[in-house]
């Protein structure tokens, strides 16, 4: 108990202190899951709409890979994003291994099928809402589209922040292909892992807290917005 | 009062229905119609429940494939061109996630209609002055109603399609809509409603047409409809008695 404790007030005065090498790990952390969000958003909105609203052979197949994929099991990720990456993989050449950027790609790869999948969802039931509307309004397919998702915009947003969190907690992945060094690839929950093992449970609690911390505020943000829209009937 | 300084509209009419034919999966909904709409008329579409007077409506709007037959206006087939001169109110609106100003706006937006004044202008015409920031979806059913004619309005449309544009609605929203109707009517729209209220038929419209298990019984001027209907189906519709 005394060990948990001790563990508890040297976290706190990690955070409180603005522990440098804390910090660096946060940011890499958040800069790492960004990116990889970021982009993941740039090919799952538009996929995810197109998915929704357009019909065309295989369409259904598209959807079960999707939907299967948002449980991909993230090591087998990393394996995979290795072995492309690695030196004597068909990408070996980029020398990106043991990067960041290999690290945004299997992140990557994790969350934009939960983006393009969720997001199909949403569209394509707005879409239904809309059809007829904008059938008899005549509506371009862009325009059409615009308002899908701007409309479905906090529903999105939910998709957006679920990414955000499979990314930010993720750690089979970032381990195999970032490898967990530091200054250079240590992420927050590669550093928990590695400092439980080492025994060194006050960093790996605060960075525990840290990212606890940034779940709960995300969430509080995002039921806020939930029922500010509930409220306006925006859902 | 309006003025009924007749607009420069397209010429959408006579709208002619020859031999059309709609199914919906296999059931046959509209079964060999004709009719012709005159221009600038107020036509009521009127049956009982299931005879297929919505399904009529939204195929004139080109929302629904057409088995056989044709419908033209003023002799062209139904285009985007044409169909950018319609409106159509559906019984029941779809507004879109948003504000009261706001759907209007993305209504101008679509048609490329500018101005601020006449969606002001059109929100006062159905009563819905100051709601501009209001949730649509939080209006009641008749406002949700209104704020549905007024996008349609928007469009300054030739042929003007109403399924059922006061069901259910009060008094005072229901009166708004027919001087709305009657307002559109004198500025040359020509309007197409469908209703179960004989007495708001008689109200609005110069024409009828009726209809029965997906076919046109009779067309016929409202006068002479409500005088004199030529089926018996007609006038046991008209006397309230149950059409099986």
């Amino acid at each position: 108990m005394n060990i948990l404790l001790e563990a508890f007030a040297k976290s706190f005065e990690l955070v409180f202190t603005l522990n440098e090498d804390l910090f660096e790990i946060l940011l890499l952390s958040l800069k790492v899951s960004g990116i990889s969000l970021l982009l993941s958003c740039l090919i799952g909105l538009p996929s995810g709409t197109f998915l929704a609203i357009k019909s065309f052979w295989g369409k259904d197949a598209f959807l079960v890979l999707f939907n299967t994929m948002m449980g991909l099991p993230p090591v087998v990720v990393g394996l995979i994003v290795y072995l492309l990456v690695s030196r004597s993989g068909p990408f070996g050449w980029l020398g990106i291994l043991y990067t960041p950027t290999a690290m945004i790609i299997a992140q990557m790869i994790l969350i934009t099928p939960i983006i393009v999948s969720l997001t199909s969802q949403i569209i394509e039931e707005i879409s239904q809402e809309y059809k007829s509307l904008f059938a008899s309004l005549v509506v371009p397919s862009h325009k059409a589209i615009i308002a899908y998702l701007f409309d479905a915009r906090y529903s999105i947003l939910t998709v957006v922040l679920a990414g955000f969190g499979r990314a930010i907690s993720e750690v089979g992945a970032v381990i195999i292909v970032g490898g967990n060094i530091d200054h250079l690839t240590r992420v927050m929950t590669t550093t928990i892992a590695l400092e439980t093992s080492k025994g060194n449970l006050s960093l790996a609690l605060a960075l525990g807290i840290i990212l606890l911390s940034i779940a709960l505020t995300t969430n509080f943000i995002l039921i806020r917005l939930k029922i500010r829209a509930k409220r306006r009937m925006y859902v | 009062m309006y003025k009924s300084n007749k607009k420069k509209l397209m010429k959408l009419t006579p709208i002619e229905v020859i031999d059309l034919s709609v199914s919906l999966g296999k059931d046959l909904i509209l079964d060999k119609v004709s009719c012709s709409i005159k221009n600038n008329s107020i036509t009521a579409v009127i049956g009982p429940n299931g005879a297929g007077k919505s399904i009529f409506l939204q195929t004139i709007n080109g929302l629904t494939n057409i088995d056989n037959g044709k419908i033209t206006f003023n002799k062209i087939y139904n285009n985007d061109e044409i169909r950018n001169k319609q409106a159509m109110v559906f019984q029941t609106p779809t507004l879109l996630r948003r504000n009261v100003k706001s759907n209007m706006d993305f209504v101008s937006n679509v048609k490329n209609k500018n101005g601020k004044l006449i969606i002001k202008n059109i929100l006062k015409r159905v009563g819905l002055e100051g709601y501009d920031n209001k949730p649509a979806r939080l209006l009641s059913g008749g406002e949700k109603q209104r704020l549905s004619l007024a996008r349609a309005l928007l469009i300054e449309p030739s042929v003007l399609l109403l399924d059922e544009p006061t069901a259910n609605l009060d008094p005072f929203s229901l009166k708004l809509i027919e001087e709305i109707i009657l307002e559109e009517s004198k500025k040359g729209a020509t309007i197409l409603l469908t209703t179960h209220d004989m007495t708001q038929a008689k109200r609005l419209a110069s024409d009828i047409i009726f209809f029965n298990k997906g076919k046109i019984l009779e067309q016929t001027d409202a006068n002479v409809f409500f005088r004199n209907p030529l089926t018996k189906e007609a006038k046991k519709y008209i006397n309230g008695e149950i059409l099986l």
